[in-house]
């Protein structure tokens, strides 16, 4: 296992709600990406000026199949880099690395779990439900997004979960409301003793809070901004509490992108705390 | 039997002419000429799965200092045209654990170390000196002066000569006689040559050229500067003509010194300029960020335009842009590949019907000299 760089090739490109689900062969990729893992395209064609790479969360992969393994992602277009990615045709050449990342990490017993998608933060979830649900695990889905169509999943979600919450802030489907006005009810009822949770950072921070008060363990995927996403460039880092209590910042790209809710210090993320090892800084150097 | 042959032969690239990839900075003697660029490979480590570290000329290692230090906050990074701008506040373990884990990690690998040391004060990198003194591994020192004095109001080394010069002298006494010190120099200054001369007089084996340009990038939707620490280091493509600028500016004062060039390299033929400009290797910085392989795939590029232009050797190219259009001595065999904007192209292109490619060699018709207007 570990990650490779391949060149890959645009399989297919499908408009779903305000999302691009792009499948690309991506072979050796595949088959040994976990959920969680995500991998980094390169972007704008060979003679790009658009250097950075961009990071997407792993939805789902075919490990074999006619074509060789392949992997979905889902993208946003938020940018020049991924507007570009919305445009990719069928056999458009896509430079791939992955899987890169720590993927979440499983129980080892028949738990009951509720996985938590803000917008495509979702995408990764699916698969993980799947893996859960093997595991004989009662999985329940709380989705939610700012409307309508930035939802993801919701009919995968339906077909895979015990119960299932939608939420959308301006009340187009599901609940009017966030994912965390409903979240606290549904691990109630549950007692769900894992929360997995994927999307936004204030989200992520207000889920581990809800979680953490219900008595489960959270692990969140988290979405920094990276520049080069196998852990060399130190851009992507956040305020992490480690064993011992020590806080260091930490690389999304390689100690996460998951990490355990409630060892990061949500307030503190932009931020270096004064108490992480290495701060306060004596001098600004670059 | 042709299926067989289909199934069984892959496609080979064209064999190259043999050239002799091998340099050396100072007593650092490089099998090949391509660098990682301190800052943009940590120790290698993280790179290795990407690109072979032993296979490379050497891992130039991201700036250690005397102690840990937590970097500055987020957001670190913007992106810009060609290129990114960042303000990471040199994160990193300090030296001991450097020495531990890092350094002591590729040694165990066997890939060739430049360790990048940076500091807030000469006595700093002194210190520093003297930690990797008694280190194994260590190919060569390279000082990252691009850092604010504390001693002199913030003032950063690189762009005064007297503070460039105290650092590198202090780390030249703390090294030992056999390991090359190069200094990294700031492309912020008013005149580089100056910088650069007094580096070497204070006993730099060699040059580093350049450290990223200070730059800044405002959001126009917060109304604030993108990065937490409001300005930051320019890199990429987006600098490659200046940092080209610097080295050809050095090399033409200083000839005999050594010089490392970096800045926005992405591809063999960036490489192969910055190697006519009088570079003895390069590094392969922000590159890394869009391709990991960038470092590898950069010496086969480099390779491939050395042997398309005619040089069996890469120290032959050293410079070589610096000789003027009508200088005899044009490496073995060329057909005019060399000298000319328009024909030294790759090598399909200089194959597939050249309009320029009876030109004499080294001696740009009048066409070409137009096309390169």
């Amino acid at each position: 296992m570990g990650a490779i760089q391949v060149s890959g090739e645009v399989l297919s490109n499908r408009k779903v709600g305000d999302y691009h689900v792009l499948t690309l062969v991506a072979p050796g990729i595949a088959e040994s990406a976990r959920p969680g893992h995500f991998v980094t395209l390169g972007v704008g064609g060979e003679d790009t000026a658009l250097l950075l790479r961009r990071a997407f969360s792993i939805y789902r992969v075919q490990d074999r199949g006619v074509y060789g393994g392949t992997v979905d992602l889902v993208i946003a277009d938020a940018g020049p880099g991924t507007a570009w990615l919305t445009r990719c045709r069928t056999h458009d050449a896509v430079d791939i690395v992955g899987p890169l990342g720590r993927p979440f990490t499983l129980p080892r017993d028949p738990v009951t779990v509720t996985l938590v998608g803000g917008g495509y933060g979702s995408a990764p979830l699916f698969a993980l439900a799947e893996l859960l649900r093997r595991r004989g695990c009662r999985v329940d889905f709380v989705l939610g997004a700012a409307s309508e169509p930035r939802l993801f999943g919701t009919l995968e979600a339906k077909r895979l979960a015990t119960q299932v919450a939608i939420t959308t802030e301006d009340g187009t489907a599901g609940e009017r409301g966030r994912v965390t006005d409903v979240l606290p009810d549904m691990l109630a009822r549950s007692g769900s003793d894992v929360v997995y949770a994927c999307g936004p950072m204030p989200m992520l921070a207000a889920v581990t809070r809800q979680a953490t008060a219900a008595g489960a363990h959270v692990q969140c995927a988290v979405e920094e901004s990276m520049a080069c996403g196998i852990g060399v460039c130190m851009t992507c880092v956040l305020p992490v509490v480690g064993n011992g209590g020590v806080t260091r910042m930490l690389r999304s790209c390689v100690d996460g992108p998951v990490f355990a809710g409630d060892r990061v210090r949500w307030a503190d993320v932009g931020t270096v705390p004064a108490d992480t090892y290495g701060a306060p800084e004596a001098v600004v150097a670059r | 039997m042709t299926t067989l042959r289909i199934t069984t032969e892959r496609p080979q690239p064209p064999a190259l002419p043999p050239v002799d990839m091998s340099t050396s900075l100072g007593a650092l003697v490089l099998p090949h000429p391509v660098l990682t660029a301190s800052g943009c490979a940590a120790s290698g480590r993280e790179l290795d799965p990407f690109c072979d570290v032993t296979a490379i000329g050497a891992v130039v290692t991201k700036s250690v200092m005397l102690k840990a230090r937590s970097g500055r906050a987020t957001p670190r990074m913007a992106e810009t045209p060609s290129g990114m701008l960042n303000g990471i506040g040199l994160q990193g373990p300090g030296i001991d654990a450097f020495l531990d884990t890092d350094l002591a990690w590729l040694r165990e690998r066997g890939a060739r170390a430049v360790v990048s040391i940076a500091g807030t004060a000469v006595e700093d990198y002194a210190k520093l000196a003297q930690r990797l003194r008694h280190a194994e591994g260590v190919g060569a020192v390279e000082v990252n002066i691009s850092c604010p004095n504390v001693e002199d109001r913030g003032q950063v080394f690189a762009c005064d000569p007297a503070a460039a010069s105290a650092v590198v002298s202090a780390v030249r006494r703390a090294t030992a006689p056999g390991v090359p010190v190069l200094a990294k120099l700031s492309p912020d200054v008013t005149d580089i040559v100056a910088v650069a001369r007094a580096c070497v007089d204070a006993g730099a084996s060699g040059l580093s050229l350049i450290n990223t340009l200070l730059g800044l990038v405002i959001d126009t939707t917060t109304l604030r500067p993108v990065l937490a620490g409001t300005t930051g280091g320019l890199s990429g493509p987006a600098i490659r003509p200046v940092a080209l600028r610097c080295v050809w500016q050095v090399h033409a004062a200083l000839p005999d010194v050594p010089l490392l060039g970096m800045g926005g390299i992405l591809s063999g033929d960036d490489a192969m300029q910055f190697v006519l400009a009088g570079a003895r290797a390069v590094s392969v910085g922000t590159a890394v960020f869009h391709d990991p392989s960038a470092p590898a795939r950069v010496g086969r590029e480099l390779h491939a335009a050395l042997a398309a232009a005619g040089f069996e050797r890469l120290v032959d190219a050293v410079g070589y842009a610096h000789r003027g259009p009508d200088h005899p001595d044009v490496p073995g065999g060329s057909d005019g590949a060399v000298g000319a904007d328009e024909t030294a192209a790759t090598p399909d292109e200089g194959e597939a019907g050249d309009p320029h490619g009876d030109a004499p060699a080294g001696a740009p018709s009048a066409e070409q000299v137009e096309a390169g207007w």
